[in-house]
């Protein structure tokens, strides 16, 4: 019934891989294909992915998360302004900060589990975000937020004298540097952002299966499963979910630092509790406990807030403008105020509805798709005894499906 | 002194609205067991009540003036509300007062959005984990606010306190000090009384009636009551009702203090998750205790001594929370905690 994991794990990899490297020739033809927001669905999907290793896994639901995508910007955009423009300092120093950070906020809010750390969580991001808001302004600029200037120190690399603001590099690569090649009446368009980020994404989706599959992973999953029942097993484990917590700060930290190196801007707004509600969208949204879920959920999110945010009223009327006259203003009274400005009011309802119907997200939904399929392909083969197919394994039904939701949940 | 007590006064009305919201959602995890992200959305439709209820008071009857005629030479245009029409100075009393006549107004609606939200949405989830629940409640909070974004727009929108109302009271001079050292605006005492009727209220339901006897029995042990014949299923639905009144109404006092805007409940809630922590998961008095008391220490750290002694950096923004983390170190059930509630 699995194949073992070591093959399917290798499929998944390389087909991951070539999707991701295959992006501009995918997303050309949906009308995706430009370089801002392909680098926006690779980076929120490292996000995503982050963000599932703690919650995916451990079933810690937390809420804060904007938190140390912020704390990753800031101190990018600091590396980049001090040091030089090459944005290896900078994603390291910003994992780094923003694993501290995750530690110390950790430590604290995973003193309780459940509903009091989601709040906890919240607050945090809350205060971080008025602290870079307001209180510690010299820092972070407030409301005005940071960029890259003229007069930057940028010890390593020395001030720009060409009197243009420089952008960020990696090793003379520039990030919004662009190749269009023109291809079946398309503009393909190769950025070096975006392949940069692709290529962390490719790395960290790696390292996240690693983690699936890891002991340490397993007792992650211990930790959702039963905790209760772990502590008396002789376990403890907080250091675990310890460890966890930081691991995904860290990986926001990375998503926040890149964010900062494709556009060199940081503010306040990235730490808002919005912020932390999208990324939980994206996990949820794709499924959560699985691997490529949150990549394909950010994915979608982020393609959807930019198709639907800029379709307007013309553009519905245009849709039904072959209809008749009284029936083309009842149908675009109805569905306008869904897109356009009011497209986070159809965010809101599909995550109602992906919540209530589908809580394993698109993945869980896909899944069970195959598995009728695969059901009715099964009885027509085996005619009406189709009933006898579990048994006839040797696995009671009760195995199965435990099996099942392992195997969906893992795919 | 005085500035003393004019801190712990302008504490007062925030806290204030810190208890009444949080009294909200102590009653309904209390009961129900469910942390409802959506209670910060119920009390910024409190406050649009309010502007609805406004609007639908100064619909205008335009009439054109036959002998007077405005600067600019054409007729001018003598704009009348209607109300004022049907019930001369009455109507005139009504739209000054409206902030009071929305109450009214808030009632019906809150309890029929509290009842429709349990029974159409909530009720579904109590079997369900605590996260779905969280998740469920947070998406419908995204759409109550995203729906009232859309229609009433991005911008506060300013409501005026009645007109007898407006201005201060110099508080210091009533109890014997000197005169002008402590004036506190009207409104703001007004609304603090306000909420300790409605707290009172809702203690002295729970505490004195049979009503709040079987809710507070089904709090302890919700089985045996079920047990005893009682359905407990629908007082837990009032009590939802009756949490979503009490947030509603304390969003409808607020208005002249706050121009509703549409990201208002949201704010509100994320302080008042961290006063319900504080105050004790699933104890109504911590709540409303949690509530007052980091409403006055929130007024202490905005004053200029302690920015001052911080080295110029204002911490009333977050002092909130840096009290919250202190608490959760040294006292991890919160003020008032009781052992057994939400352990896990």
């Amino acid at each position: 019934m699995l194949k073992t994991p070591h093959t399917s794990d290798r499929t998944l990899m390389i087909v991951f891989t070539i999707l991701v490297l295959a992006g501009p020739l995918i997303l050309a033809p949906v009308g995706a294909g430009y370089p801002d927001l392909m680098q926006r669905f690779v980076i929120y999907g490292i996000f995503a992915i982050g963000f599932n290793i703690l919650f995916g896994l451990t079933g810690y639901l937390s809420f804060g998360h904007a938190a140390f995508l912020g704390v990753g910007s800031y101190s990018a955009i600091w590396m980049l302004k001090l040091l030089s423009v090459n944005i290896v300092p900078a994603i390291i120093f910003s994992v780094v900060v923003s694993g501290l950070f995750a530690l110390l906020i950790g430590y604290i809010s995973l003193r309780r589990s459940g509903i009091y750390f989601s709040i906890l969580t919240l607050a945090f991001a809350q205060m971080s975000y008025n602290l870079a808001y307001s209180v510690l302004t010299p820092i972070t600029n407030g409301e005005t937020g940071l960029q890259l200037e003229l007069d930057d120190p940028r010890i390593l690399d020395g001030a720009s004298e060409s009197g243009q603001v420089a952008s960020p590099s990696l090793f003379g690569f520039e990030m919004s540097d662009t190749a269009v090649v023109p291809f079946l009446g398309m503009d393909l368009q190769f950025n070096v952002g975006f392949y940069v980020s692709a290529l962390i994404l490719i790395g960290m989706f790696y390292l996240s299966l690693r983690i699936f599959r890891s002991p340490f992973g397993m007792m992650l999953r211990a930790i959702k499963s039963n905790q209760t029942r772990l502590n008396y097993t002789g376990f403890n484990s907080r250091p675990y979910a310890l460890t966890a917590f930081v691991i995904s700060g860290m990986y926001a930290g990375l998503a926040g630092a890149l964010l900062v190196c494709m556009d060199p801007l940081a503010g306040a707004e990235r730490m808002q509790w919005t912020a932390s509600g999208e990324v939980v969208l994206m996990t949820i949204m794709g499924g959560a406990g699985t691997l490529i879920g949150p990549v394909l959920g950010a994915g979608i999110i982020k393609y959807f807030e930019n198709i639907f945010s800029r379709i307007n009223e013309s553009v519905v009327e245009g849709w039904f403008s072959a209809l008749p006259e009284g029936v083309t203003d009842v149908l675009v009274a109805v569905v306008s105020p869904f897109l356009g400005s009011g497209w986070h009011i159809s965010l809101g309802l599909i995550f109602m509805l992906v919540v209530i119907f589908l809580p394993g997200g698109l993945v869980e939904g896909a899944g069970r798709l195959m598995n009728l399929v695969v059901r009715l392909w099964q009885s027509r083969k085996t005619g009406a005894s189709q009933s006898d197919t579990g048994p006839a394994d040797g696995v009671t039904p009760a195995e199965e499906v435990s099996h099942r939701s392992v195997n969906t949940r893992e795919s | 002194m005085d500035a003393i007590l004019l801190q712990i006064l302008n504490g007062l009305d925030k806290g204030s609205a810190y208890a009444l919201i949080a009294l909200g959602l102590t009653l309904i995890f209390g009961t129900l067991g469910v942390v409802n992200f959506a209670h910060g959305a119920l009390f910024m439709i409190g406050a649009f009540c309010t502007v609805t209820f406004n609007n639908l008071l100064s619909y205008e009857k335009v009439t054109i003036s036959e002998t007077e005629v405005s600067p600019w030479g054409t007729p001018l245009e003598i704009e009348t509300p209607y109300v004022e029409l049907w019930f001369g100075d009455f109507g005139a009393m009504m739209i000054d007062y409206s902030v009071f006549w929305s109450i009214l107004f808030a009632i019906p609606v809150m309890l029929l959005l509290g009842i429709v939200m349990e029974r159409g949405l909530i009720k579904h989830f109590y079997k369900r984990p605590h996260a779905d629940q969280i998740l469920v409640t947070f998406g419908l909070a995204i759409v109550l606010q995203e729906v009232i974004k859309s229609v009433y727009g991005a911008n506060p929108i300013p409501q005026p306190a009645p007109e007898a109302f407006v201005g201060s009271i110099d508080v210091g001079a009533l109890i014997g000090m000197t005169e002008n050292s402590v004036l506190y605006p009207i409104w703001r005492m007004v609304y603090f009384l306000f909420a300790v009727v409605v707290i009172g209220g809702i203690f002295a339901f729970l505490r004195y009636t049979t009503f709040g006897m079987v809710v507070r029995a089904g709090m302890a042990d919700r089985e045996t009551v079920g047990l005893l014949g009682i359905d407990i299923d629908k007082r837990f639905t009032a009590m939802f009702g009756l949490a979503a009144v009490v947030t509603g109404l304390a969003g409808v006092m607020y208005t002249p203090i706050l121009s509703p805007n549409y990201h208002m409940g949201m704010d509100f809630l994320v302080l008042c998750f961290v006063v319900v922590v504080v105050g004790g998961m699933g104890s109504l008095a911590g709540a409303v205790a949690a509530g007052f008391l980091l409403g006055i220490l929130q007024s202490f750290a905005s004053m200029p001594e302690v920015k001052a002694f911080l080295f110029g950096f204002s911490i009333d923004q977050v002092i909130i929370y840096l009290v919250a983390v202190i608490i959760l170190l040294t006292r991890p059930r919160g003020l008032m905690g009781r052992k057994g509630v939400m352990e896990t």
